[in-house]
């Protein structure tokens, strides 16, 4: 431990030994049953290869799922729910429980109808087949995808106790895909076509422009997320990715993209995904997801259990601007700071995992996480966010999350002065 | 060219992706109108048609008012389509067509494409055009029952709120204040000021 007010290394391994010799004492007559008593997987035959072709997690894992909060929605089909953050470690969400958002339903499409146009302002319009998009140039990147409305629930306060309401609206997965560039230069973009309609398939048809600077950047069609195909709720057979930027934009069942020399203003990037700001001004374009950072366990779903001694806290930082080459935590709301330690890929637009282990005294914690990013930005606080905004904006609050937990480890959502 | 570069033009052939030329089809002309159905504020896209308010009525009480209100006032969850004028600064916005939305063609176009919810591209041009009068009726944007909108004169009755959008503006508005980083003794005390506990809106 290099942070001046975390405990030493010797402390922690002292910490350890006095906790390990207390279990030891306590079963030391019986032994642990666990451990004495032939269980009986260590008896008899599990179950051969094949039982499912397609592998499921342990029953005892059966928890771990994507909820919705339902009140938030007239009903499912146009709807949201929420990744399970308090329950996953790592960067990578599995595709089962990646974040669903749709505004008309699942689309389900036969990737053997699957077509995608191109249209507009292009030399030739264009369409090709699902086989066509597989014999561009494949490209694999992890990137993270965050709903615009991510912690929206939250501007006037804290509202929801749990990471996975609070801040589920996020995944992170790797896509292999092609290059948005590639499949547009078939076409062939005239020099006026500045802007794109990237509008998908389901029965919202879900329509956003996207400036051609972004779109002959770093935006790919993906077919596949962590290697299988996409999810049909994230958009099978092909989807919209656009690192770094807003959830909307990624358009899913992609099905058209049409060139033009100016934005569209459709529903979603006028009516919806825009800011409104406490003057009645609305900011619109607000593309960028800006830094942000939260601690995933401890949290409301996720209390600690242990009692006092050897803890780990952990979390996730994320920019649409780059990396996060350093995250902050405090345990005091904000008094003193720490270091934290990032631990696995540090990727461009992608979640980072961050660890920060002490020496817990069982008193009362008031914990924060701080991302910065490449460009020098600083996480902000909430209240920054509000004195700038006001509380109606409903989206992009990325402010610092506050978990007050209580000697007994058990964790509210909160916020301090 | 020298040896060495003749060597790194060979790699760079190697290294780079060959473009993949000669992919894909053109669109016929008939595929592309069936499904470029987008239109713009400036009336791009728009097909010939029109609508009354009275036919907009009808129709909206139909296919429409079940979620929406026969007002346009919303129903439950379903989001409120008229009214809420001057409540953009109040402590509860209502975001309408009238009192929020900047154009026009954004109701044509999404009514167009996504409704009615579940029966989505079942309406005719001319259907949504009443559809589109009568919301602009329900939103005080016109007054008299026959208005007829049409191709001809959508774009001469513009919706009240387009000039109070402006492109994002972060990078001079929050990012210069958001830099700093204090580390040690950053406030003197700390006190809880707002719990989500005991509002008992957390789903189990």
């Amino acid at each position: 431990m290099t942070n001046k007010s975390g405990p030493s290394r010797r402390q922690f391994l002292t910490t350890s030994l006095a906790a390990g010799g207390g279990m030891a004492a306590t079963i030391a007559q019986a032994g642990d049953p666990a451990i004495t008593e032939v269980q009986p997987w260590a008896q008899h035959l599990g179950e051969g290869v094949d039982q499912a072709g397609y592998g499921m997690p342990s029953p005892h894992e059966a928890h771990v799922l994507r909820k919705s909060v339902p009140w938030l929605t007239a009903e499912e089909t146009s709807s949201i729910n929420f990744t399970p953050l308090h329950q996953l470690d790592g960067i990578i969400t599995p595709n089962g429980l990646a974040f669903e958002r749709h505004h008309s339903g699942v689309a389900e499409i036969d990737p053997a109808e699957y077509r995608l146009m191109i249209n507009g302002l292009v030399d030739r319009p264009m369409v090709f087949t699902m086989e066509d998009l597989m014999r561009f140039p494949r490209h694999n990147k992890v990137y993270f995808l965050e709903c615009t409305a991510n912690s929206g629930m939250e501007w006037r306060g804290p509202q929801l106790n749990g990471v996975q309401f609070t801040h589920g609206m996020l995944h992170n997965v790797m896509y292999t895909g092609v290059m948005l560039k590639d499949i547009l230069a078939e076409a062939g973009v005239k020099t006026e076509g500045k802007w794109l309609l990237a509008e998908g398939a389901d029965a919202a048809g879900l329509s956003r422009s996207i400036p051609m600077e972004k779109a002959l950047d770093d935006c790919m069609i993906a077919f596949k997320m962590n290697g299988e195909a996409l999810r049909p709720e994230q958009g099978y057979p092909a989807r919209l990715v656009l690192p770094g930027w807003e959830g909307n934009m990624w358009i899913k069942w992609i099905r058209r993209l049409e060139v033009g020399d100016q934005p569209w203003h459709h529903r979603e990037e006028t009516a919806r995904y825009t800011d409104l700001l406490a003057s009645g001004d609305s900011r619109r374009f607000t593309w960028m997801m800006d830094a942000k950072s939260v601690i995933t366990t401890p949290s409301p779903q996720a209390p600690i259990l242990h009692g006092k001694g050897p803890t780990v806290i952990t979390g996730i930082a994320w920019s649409g601007q780059g990396i996060i080459p350093r995250v902050d935590v405090t345990l005091d709301g904000g008094i003193n700071w720490h270091k934290a330690r990032v631990d696995g890929p540090s990727l461009d637009k992608s979640l980072h995992r961050f660890y920060f282990e002490f020496d817990w005294d069982g008193k009362p914690l008031l914990l924060q996480s701080r991302a910065h990013d490449t460009t020098g930005y600083v996480q902000p606080t909430k209240d920054a966010l509000r004195k700038i905004r006001g509380v109606v904006s409903n989206y992009h609050n990325n402010g610092i999350q506050t978990w007050a937990v209580n000697s007994d480890g058990e964790v509210d959502n909160v916020e301090i002065s | 060219m020298s040896k060495f570069l003749n060597l790194l033009f060979a790699t760079c052939l190697l290294t780079t992706p060959v473009l993949a030329e000669g992919l894909g089809r053109i669109a016929t002309p008939d595929e592309v109108a069936a499904w470029d159905i987008d239109i713009r504020p400036d009336g791009l896209g728009l097909p010939e048609g029109s609508g009354t308010v009275i036919e907009g009525e009808g129709i909206f009480e139909e296919q429409c008012a079940a979620c929406h209100g026969d007002f346009g006032e919303g129903v439950d969850r379903w989001p409120p389509l008229a009214g809420g004028f001057d409540t953009l600064t109040s402590e509860r916005p209502q975001k309408t067509i009238g009192s929020f939305w900047p154009y026009l063609s954004t109701v044509w176009d999404y009514i167009n494409r996504a409704m009615p919810f579940g029966n989505a591209q079942s309406l005719t041009a001319n259907e949504v055009y009443a559809l589109t009068a009568y919301l602009m009726y329900l939103n005080e944007i016109v007054d008299d029952e026959d208005f007829e909108l049409s191709k001809q004169n959508f774009t001469e009755l513009p919706l009240g709120n387009e000039q109070n959008f402006y492109p994002d503006d972060r990078d001079t508005t929050e990012y210069p204040l958001f830099t700093v980083a204090c580390m040690i003794e950053c406030k003197d005390s700390v006190e809880i000021t707002h719990y989500a506990s005991g509002k008992d809106v957390t789903p189990e």
